[in-house]
């Protein structure tokens, strides 16, 4: 099972995904910016860190990215897609997902672990989890806050597409969304780091099975 | 070909949270402005685009505002030309 990893200029968790993934078994392998393709690896994920200096706004640069035309075609083929942090505000910028991420409503940089609910396990992210498992998984942003309008969160909620909630909002999110899907349940974004917690020595493993789902997704349907 | 001035002014939508708006309406008072509301913090984009023609100018513009420069989901932009 190969996971792509995407990286752009400032983006800093890709080798934290990679080596996460390959303690799981899975094959890694980083996708540079500049190329338009994913190689031919069975998911990809859009790493954390401020690609572009989140200049103009985060992930406005980089959704031009030529490797975003690959990873979109990726997902429109079905294949699946996580981003996390600044990845899940590529994939949003990118109009993969929908919905913005805004600043943390109480202005401050948040940098702290946070439980999270998972809420669906139709998701190529959470497969391998059970509804209503809480999972304690570092967050680390200054614009977290998960804003869409009333339609956008009426099919979310409609269509069980909120993959995971926060159990005490950190940021200020609408509905205390930390990630959702798209309708086909291949592409998935949220805000905290599973590979944050992803060993004993970082406190957590509850990434793990986030981790672990993303690597059975090649062969799990999505729903 | 004509050289045009563009100012374009991005601010929230309404209902999207502004805290550093929040932050600024509520430091204010602390320098003596209790009269002051309603504070925005927006950005401001210039830049110089040539053009055959202010229409021309203004279209252009207004799609870089679509695709790059705003993010309908979040931010309205007003767009201001005039000749460079």
């Amino acid at each position: 099972m190969k996971v792509g990893v995407v990286q752009f200029p400032g983006t800093n968790c890709e080798l934290d995904v990679l080596h996460a993934v390959e303690a799981l078994g899975g094959e890694g392998e980083l996708l540079f910016h500049a190329d338009a393709t994913v190689r031919g690896v069975d998911a990809v994920v859009v790493p954390g860190g401020f690609a572009h200096g989140d200049y103009l706004r985060a992930g406005a640069i980089a959704r031009f990215s030529p490797v975003m035309d690959a990873v979109a075609e990726h997902a429109r083929a079905g294949g699946p897609v996580v981003g996390i942090c600044n990845g899940f505000q590529v994939l949003t910028e990118a109009g993969l997902l929908p919905g913005a991420l805004q600043k943390n409503a109480g202005l401050k940089f948040v940098c702290r672990p946070v439980d999270l609910r998972v809420e669906t396990v139709t998701t190529v992210l959470t497969n391998q989890a059970t509804v209503g498992q809480v999972l304690r998984i570092p967050v680390n942003h200054f614009e977290g806050n998960y804003v869409c309008d009333d339609r956008t969160l009426d099919a979310l909620r409609a269509e069980e597409r909120v993959v995971v909630r926060y159990v005490e909002n950190p940021n200020g999110a609408r509905d205390d969304i930390a990630g959702i899907c798209n309708e086909a349940r291949n592409v998935v974004g949220l805000m905290p780091h599973p590979e944050r917690a992803s060993d004993t020595l970082l406190g957590s493993t509850d990434g793990l099975v986030m981790l672990r789902s993303v690597l059975a997704s090649a062969t799990v349907p999505a729903a | 070909m004509p050289r045009y001035a563009a100012t374009v002014d991005i601010t929230h939508l309404p209902g999207i949270l502004d805290p550093q708006g929040a932050t600024i309406d509520r430091a204010l008072p602390a320098l003596g402005y209790g009269n002051v509301t309603q504070v925005k913090v927006g950005k401001t984009i210039r830049l110089v685009v040539d053009a055959e023609s202010e229409d021309a100018a203004r279209t252009q513009v207004d799609e870089m505002c679509h695709r790059l420069l705003a993010n309908p989901v979040i931010e309205a932009f007003e767009i201001s030309l005039e000749t460079a």
